[in-house]
């Protein structure tokens, strides 16, 4: 049997290596580390992203079948990196359930998917995720009706609460209750559509979930103003993009992207001046920041196995973190969620990316 | 003349013994290499992964709460627990499931063969319905559409020592201290020592409905298998159409009808693991919560293989036991 393994081993690697070859070109430019999956990414020519599909600001499907969301421009400054187009993503859609199961098989490179970074989920004994930065800080909150006068979670005790199973959430909320000392009857359900249809059928007195995601769903209810949110916020939600395990080299040029979205903003360069940084940087030798950010100088798209110039096109995709945030759940948008913690680090807030260097 | 000389021996590709058996051999042989190569991969996979097979994680607390429990179970006990308590869940509904799936179906496969025109015609309406409909559809629409417009608190439909709300069905049952309490509204919410929830509600109805149309169907090729002249002796005897069927057609059909019979059990339940669709605390339900929390997608899938066919192995040798039961025995 060993020898049988071997030989399997070999010929799929031999099969594969070929394949690699066959598409890519074999150019042996040595560009860099090549993971495998880049060379699968590249060699396939699109991105296949995991997203949830449903939920408005952070992925939902548009009439037109056009998705959009931070989870989505997420998957789109990806694809920009990697493909040098942002309309090169091929999405899946994923209830919380499926999500690790389809990263992990490889049926999805990437999983953009409001997930929360936890350790469980982070440690090689538990689902073995490699998690990118966090694009979102959350926190889970509980919505009920105004009508029932629920003012707290006290208010809950021996009633039903409607939530997601294989969240963090269910977890979350059987901790608070225990400590408060309510008994409760949590209602799980596959997927968040038959998780709001039961809350608003009235089976459950309250739904729980990210406070953000609460606040997305609301907006699709028939009468989005006559529930709220309890002032109690129940946990940490960090909401984070993640690859498999295995492959660093991915991980790494997936952390990057997305940390160079947040420098973009940083740095103020949006979607409408980034020409002229550019041309900026060009002219300008002493600029030595902005043309290694920029890929003029040095070899940080090498480094990751990207293309040079790989934060413009991610920023001329999509624009910064900010420009992202504001379009999809921001003030401007139907969300109307305030930057709070998700505002740059120089600003009070969480949004930090390493140096560029 | 002496006898004919023997035919020489067949070369051995034509020979009728050693053939079956190499074919045999080359087939056990591909599914083995198709195993080992699967085996192989998912080690390799979960080795790669930084993930082993372990069991260890059975015996840690849950963490999570279950909407019903036949058994004591809270967050603080260990996953084994927890899972326990969704295969007691998961053997209610199929238990009960079995026994009203198996007389609806006797119902209306029998109608079937029923004087009344109108009988006759309902009964294959609701076959050919039923059974057209995919099961998780009709599983939300009995939980979203039916059960949940059930009215709540004061509206709900009451009857003496019974209650009908939205919330479940509650029925007047001995109390604390052996007294008899009927359903009552405590703070808007019904309360009685006997609930059943409408998450197993609809779940039931919607697995007894499914699985009694199949059922009709066995019910009536088992009837229409036993000779017409059956029915026609009888009734020359003075036997009522009732006793005609009782005892002397329904015997004779059960032999076709039992193998039948077998399949429908076993796929109800199966089906009964389209439970989460409708948020009814079943096995499969809290190993996906499990496998969510903990990430031993290997170890819960396996535990989840085991039960279902565990369960199935059981329906059948039953079943197989009745059938022998019912079999024609010649002296």
């Amino acid at each position: 049997m060993p020898r049988l393994r071997q030989l399997t081993a070999k010929l799929s690697v031999g099969i594969s290596l070929g394949a690699l070859c066959a598409l890519a070109g074999c150019a042996g430019d040595g560009a860099g580390i090549e993971s495998q999956k880049l060379a699968t990414i590249k060699g396939r020519g699109t991105l296949v992203c995991g997203v949830d599909g449903k939920l408005p600001g952070f992925s939902f499907v548009g009439p037109d079948g056009s998705y959009s969301g931070l989870d989505v421009e997420v998957c789109r400054a990806v694809a920009a990196a990697v493909l040098a187009d942002p309309n090169k993503v091929e999405y899946r859609d994923l209830n919380s359930s499926e999500r690790f199961a389809a990263l992990s098989s490889g049926e999805v490179d990437l999983l953009s998917r409001n997930t929360t970074l936890t350790l469980s989920r982070d440690g090689a004994g538990g689902n073995g995720l490699s998690f990118a930065p966090t694009v979102f800080y959350d926190g889970q909150g509980v919505m009920v009706p105004v009508a029932s006068g629920i003012k707290g979670l006290k208010d809950l005790a021996g009633k039903p609460i409607c939530v997601e199973s294989g969240t963090t959430t269910e977890l979350n909320l059987a901790d608070r209750m225990r400590e408060i000392n309510a008994p409760y009857t949590p209602l799980k359900f596959q997927t968040g559509d038959q998780t709001y249809a039961a809350y608003l059928q009235d089976r459950c007195v309250a739904v729980t979930s990210d406070r953000s995601q609460l606040a997305a769903k609301r907006t699709s209810f028939p009468n989005p103003a006559g529930h709220t949110l309890l002032p109690e916020v129940l946990s940490k939600e960090p909401l984070t993009p993640a690859t498999v395990n295995g492959d660093p080299a991915w991980a790494d040029a997936v952390r990057w992207t997305i940390y160079a979205l947040m420098q973009a903003e940083e740095l103020g360069i949006t979607q409408a001046n980034l020409q002229a940084k550019l041309a900026e940087a060009k002219a300008n030798p002493n600029l030595a920041d902005l043309r290694r950010f920029l890929g003029v100088e040095g070899d940080f798209g090498k480094q990751l196995g990207l293309p040079a110039d790989f934060v413009v096109k991610v920023i001329a995709a999509g624009g910064n973190y900010g420009e992202i945030f504001e379009r999809s759940v921001g003030v401007g948008s139907k969300l109307k969620l305030e930057r709070g913690l998700n505002r740059q680090w120089k600003d009070g807030g969480l949004i930090y990316s390493p140096p560029f260097r | 003349m002496g006898p004919a000389p023997l035919p020489a021996a067949p070369p051995w590709w034509r020979n009728r013994r050693l053939l079956p058996w190499l074919i045999q051999a080359g087939v056990g042989l591909v599914v083995l290499v198709l195993v080992a190569f699967l085996v192989g991969n998912l080690v390799r996979n979960l080795t790669a992964a930084g993930l082993l097979l372990s069991w260890s994680w059975l015996d840690n607390p849950a963490g999570f709460d279950l909407a019903e429990s036949s058994i004591p179970f809270s967050a603080s006990q260990p996953y084994w627990l927890g899972l326990v308590a969704g295969l007691v869940n998961t053997l209610k509904v199929v238990l009960v499931g079995l026994v009203g799936a198996t007389l609806l179906g006797t119902l209306l496969g029998a109608a079937a063969f029923s004087g009344n025109g109108l009988l006759r015609r309902l009964a294959r309406i609701y076959v050919e319905l039923v059974r057209n409909i995919p099961l998780l559809l009709q599983l939300v629409f009995w939980y979203f559409v039916v059960f949940l417009a059930l009215p709540n608190g004061l509206q709900a439909w009451q009857l003496p020592g019974l209650v009908l709300a939205k919330s479940g069905l509650y029925l007047a049952w001995f109390g604390k201290g052996l007294a008899w309490q009927a359903p009552q509204l405590v703070d808007g919410v019904w309360q009685a020592p006997l609930r059943l929830t409408v998450e197993f509600g609809a779940l039931l109805t919607g697995l007894v409905v499914y699985t009694a149309a199949f059922i009709a169907e066995v019910v009536r090729g088992g009837i229409a298998s036993v000779p017409q002249g059956q029915w026609e002796a009888a009734r020359a005897l003075g036997f009522s159409p009732q006793l005609t069927l009782g005892r002397i057609v329904m015997p004779q059909a059960l032999r076709v009808i039992v193998p039948g019979l077998n399949s429908q059990y076993i796929s109800l339940a199966k089906n009964s693991s389209l439970a989460v669709a409708v948020g009814y605390t079943d096995l499969y339900s809290v190993a996906e919560t499990t496998l969510n929390q903990t990430g031993r997608a290997v170890e819960v899938v396996l535990l989840l293989l085991g039960s279902y066919l565990v369960i199935d192995l059981l329906i059948s040798a039953l079943m197989n036991g009745l059938n022998r039961l019912v079999q024609l025995r010649e002296r």
